[in-house]
């Protein structure tokens, strides 16, 4: 496992900048996560680490050495794409085998890396079969094989869960992690899709539009969000933001929703709310209408208009509510998240 | 009543086709065998004489010179648009500037007629004009381009024009499957250390199987169907050494009045064909079947 | 000349990020990579001379008068470049007993292939949606069969087809190449106008099904309006195949009708005296003229022709 140090990276396609000044590190051992929508830069950052994308500026150090001219075959790093792209007209010991062969390792040797990695991965008793004859999960781990044998210390994963339904999603992110427990190698990983990342990642990076907004653990990401775009990209149902004032004396206001906040402070600021931290009760200061109910099985998404804002409010237990009902709310203020209406900077 | 009529018109919509297949192809094929089992001469005649016209076909000097032209001719037609449509295709691959330009080269000679294709060649390969006369305009008196008149090479001048006609073919069709392999493949073999020729040897091309058949299947037939261009280029000759089956077959059947030996030599054609196809066929239907 | 049937299996896949050939060449391999950059365009633009030679020989030697001919030189520009052999070509060189040049050819090649395109065009699309969407027994065995038969060589067919036109007595008439142009391009059209329809969803067919549509109310209000691209594609591969057809208009348009490549070989074949290459050179540029036209200006179309070919399951 090694560790991987970008520095002042900037990347441009097409006569377009894609990324700019962009400094990362990241530590051996660890699985970052490179998080955000589609277009802000994460895939393409992805691939210039593996050399595939020529970077027109900075550097890219892995393990130590300086990769940033090296060719992609001698970074030391294996990839995982969305296809997986096995060579399908080989067996899965061809497909693990083909660039050592190619680069005139010796049979033995090749024979012996192979069964390694196969032994590690549980592959022994798929050698013999080709790429159409294997589950997601088993493709997975051949693709994962492939950059094993070459003595791969930094394993990067291009979107491979996209392309699957929900459920083979969820038994393949499982796998995954195992696998990174049991291996403990450098991984780096490209997701839009936030519950991979919050499940997967020792560490997320936000991205947007070619930068970093955030790095930070799972936990730190979604509590304390740096700004607004990534107090909005994590957490499903959304955080819910509404444009208020502070008065100096620690209370909040936006029309008639009024928050005692332990803030000092006055001015225009944007509230985030996230559903967890509302809850129904009687007896709460607060009044709301409910809009909308979605039941989700084991919680209840409650929709709800505010003093004209609309939010809502996660429930876990089995009350009724129908669209209409007035009903009181209580907001978690110690919990709540503030940004800077102008450029949504957290406060 | 409207339900009935409902049901048949899609049978009455596809009756041309059905009449097409069932009379104009099956049946005229049904026809010439059986003329080829008849000694018609001029007009099909009733009088069945077995396989004696087969027997004539094989005992015929002129059939068997068609025979062995035409597999001489096949080889090497076959492997020449292989080997350049396939070279064009990869090399063309290659991200290369102008490439709708290249392409649009390649592919004009495909959209000219096998008659005009053989004039120019022949034009191009008389001897004393053509190339042969700037040759020797150019001072290389050695160097004799008299392929066209020659007994023993005139097969080879229309392996050249024919191979100039089809191989931007073979080069489209090429470049269409290349461009369907998934990108994301040649990034593996990037970062698998593999050099591109070998990545085009070991992993293309074995990926590329299915269109390498279907042009396989497009060329040997071509081969078999062979006519325009020699009667434009050579008129089978010289004398009959550049003579293929079928203006074999034609000439017998309007010039030399022997329709029943020209009958037997086209069911003997239409043997490699169905062979060829049967294969495909039963790959394609085992497909349909998965 | 038989348009092509190609078999893809393989879809083209959309990568996720653009992955361009590295621009700038890296240290290790700069060098290498240069070289066979240069050898790959050198092989391209070798090929290329290959390709053009015989269109620029063509257009050269007919605009050359036949004393320049015959001092040699078949690649040299010409001196004193005139047009006397096209015109000659077009309406004075003698065509067997003839001599009217090949404009006869031209106006016969152009009665043939119109209707005959336009009939298979409708025959071909009529075939195809029948296929596509309704269920019609042995309809698919048919058609198979009918595939078949665009590999065998004519010659297979073309005896008893002469036979039974004659006792029809339509031989040697414009209706009867018209005919046979349409048995012999109905499989290629069959075929581009099933896997067309076969990408449009069923759910459009059923759509309009329980609209109230029947099988011609829905091919004529429904299908045909949207199948502007495979009909000009197919326009493109008919018109092409018609016009470049050498055999079947020779033995079935009649001594009337005879297209222009029959012609045009009638034309070399005359020889009385010297051979006027040049002439010969603009017949033959007059008679490819058309489809090479044609496909210059509609270059993707054609392409997309042949790729359209594709037969899938």
């Amino acid at each position: 496992m090694a560790n991987v140090h970008l520095r002042k990276l900037h990347i441009a396609l097409g006569g377009k900048d894609i990324i700019r000044d962009l400094d990362l590190q990241v530590d051996p051992g660890e699985f970052l996560v490179l998080l955000g929508p589609s277009g802000c830069g994460k895939s393409t950052l992805l691939h210039s680490i593996a050399g595939l994308v020529e970077a027109v500026e900075g550097s890219i150090e892995i393990g130590g050495r300086d990769m940033t001219d090296a060719d992609p075959s001698e970074r030391g790093i294996g990839m995982v794409f969305q296809s997986y792209a096995l060579y399908p007209t080989m067996t899965v010991e061809a497909n693990m085998s083909f660039g050592l062969r190619v680069a005139g390792t010796p049979k033995a040797e090749i024979r012996r890396r192979v069964a390694r990695a196969a032994g590690m991965l549980q592959l022994d008793a798929l050698l013999s079969r080709k790429p159409a004859q294997l589950s997601g999960g088993q493709r997975q781990r051949v693709a994962i094989g492939r950059a094993l044998v070459r003595d791969a210390r930094v394993f990067l994963f291009d979107e491979p869960l996209s392309n699957l339904d929900a459920k083979l999603r969820a038994e393949l992110r499982r796998e995954l992690k195992l696998l990174h427990q049991t291996l403990g190698s450098t991984m780096i990983y490209v997701t839009h899709d936030q519950v991979e990342a919050m499940t997967l990642a020792s560490r997320i990076v936000v991205m947007e539009q070619g930068r970093i907004q955030q790095v930070g653990t799972p936990a730190e990401v979604y509590e304390r969000p740096a700004n607004r775009f990534v107090a909005g990209f994590l957490g499903a149902p959304a955080m819910a933001f509404i444009d208020g004032e502070l008065d100096g004396a620690g209370r909040y206001r936006a029309g008639t929703l009024a928050l005692d906040l332990a803030t000092p402070g006055a001015g225009a600021v944007t509230l985030g709310l996230r559903p967890e931290h509302v809850a129904i009760r009687d007896d709460a200061p607060l009044r709301a209408e409910v809009t909308l109910v979605e039941p989700m099985g084991n919680h209840q998404v409650v929709w709800l208009r505010c003093g004209g804002h609309a939010l809502s409010a996660l429930v876990h237990d089995t009350r009724v509510f129908q669209p209409g009902q007035q009903v009181g709310l209580a907001i978690d203020a110690t919990r709540v998240s503030l940004f800077d209406p102008r450029d949504g900077r957290r406060l | 009543m409207k339900r009935t009529f409902a049901r048949i018109t899609p049978y009455a919509a596809l009756s041309p086709m059905a009449l097409t297949v069932i009379v104009a192809y099956v049946g005229a094929a049904l026809w010439t065998l059986r003329i080829s089992l008849t000694s018609s001469r001029t007009f099909p005649s009733g009088e069945f004489i077995g396989l004696a016209q087969y027997q004539r076909l094989f005992d015929n000097e002129r059939w068997m010179l068609s025979l062995h032209n035409l597999a001489v001719y096949g080889v090497l037609f076959i492997l020449a648009c292989l080997a350049i449509g396939f070279l064009l295709a990869v090399f063309i691959d290659q991200r290369v500037r102008g490439e709708g330009v290249l392409r649009t080269v390649f592919l004009y000679p495909y959209a000219m007629s096998f008659v005009a294709t053989g004039l120019v060649w022949q034009w191009l390969l008389t001897p004393g004009d053509g190339i042969d006369g700037a040759l020797r305009a150019w001072g290389w008196h050695g160097l004799h381009l008299d392929w066209i008149v020659r007994q023993d090479m005139v097969v080879y001048t229309i392996v050249i024009a024919t191979v100039w006609q089809a191989s931007g073919l073979v080069m489209a069709l090429v470049l269409a499957g290349l461009r369907g392999i998934d990108p994301d493949i040649w990034k593996a073999a990037r970062l698998d250390g593999i050099p591109a020729w070998r990545v085009y040897a070991q992993v293309v091309l074995p990926m590329l199987w299915p269109t390498i058949a279907t042009v396989l299947l497009l060329l040997s037939t071509a081969v078999v169907k062979l006519y325009d261009a020699v009667v434009a280029m050579t008129q089978g000759g010289p004398g009959t050494a550049s003579e293929v089956p079928t203006k074999f077959i034609m000439d017998h059947l309007f010039l030399r009045s022997n329709v029943g030996l020209a009958s037997a030599g086209a069911v003997v054609l239409l043997v490699p064909v169905l062979a060829l196809l049967a294969p495909y066929a039963y790959a394609r239907s085992r497909k349909e079947a998965t | 000349m038989t348009p092509p049937i190609i078999d893809h299996s393989a879809h083209p896949a959309i990568p996720l990020a653009p992955v361009p050939v590295r621009q700038v060449a890296v240290r290790k391999r700069g060098r290498r990579l240069t070289v066979a950059r240069i050898g790959i365009y050198a092989f391209l633009f070798t090929a290329a001379l290959f390709f053009l030679l015989p269109l620029y020989v063509m257009i050269v030697t007919s605009l050359k008068p036949m004393e320049e001919i015959r001092a040699g030189g078949i690649f040299a520009l010409p001196h004193a470049a005139t047009l006397e052999p096209w015109r000659q070509a077009w309406s004075g060189v003698c065509t067997g007993a003839a001599c009217e040049g090949i404009r006869g050819g031209f106006w016969n090649s152009v009665l043939i292939t119109v209707p005959s395109t336009l009939i298979t065009i409708l025959v071909g699309a009529v075939n195809g949606y029948a296929l596509s969407f309704w269920r019609a027994r042995g309809a698919n065995l048919l058609f198979g069969i009918l595939l078949a038969g665009a590999f065998v060589p004519v010659q297979v067919m073309i005896y008893p087809l002469v036979r039974v036109m004659a006792l029809a007595g339509i031989f040697g008439s414009l209706p009867a190449i018209v005919l046979v142009h349409v048995i012999f391009g109905m499989p290629v059209m069959t075929l581009l106008f099933r896997n067309y329809y076969a990408g449009v969803p069923q759910e459009l067919f059923q759509a309009a099904r329980i609209d109230g549509g029947g099988f011609w109310r829905i091919f004529l209000q429904v299908m045909l309006p949207m199948s502007l691209p495979v009909i000009v594609v197919a326009g493109i591969m008919q018109v092409t195949g018609v016009w470049n057809d050498y055999i079947l208009g020779l033995v079935f348009a009649g001594r009337d009708h005879l297209p222009m490549t029959v012609e045009l070989n009638n034309v070399i074949m005359t020889t009385t005296g010297t051979r006027q290459y040049n002439v010969n050179m603009a017949a033959t540029i007059l008679t490819a003229l058309l489809p090479l036209a044609l496909y210059f200006v509609s270059g993707r179309w054609f392409v997309r022709g042949i790729a359209a070919g594709a037969v899938k399951g």
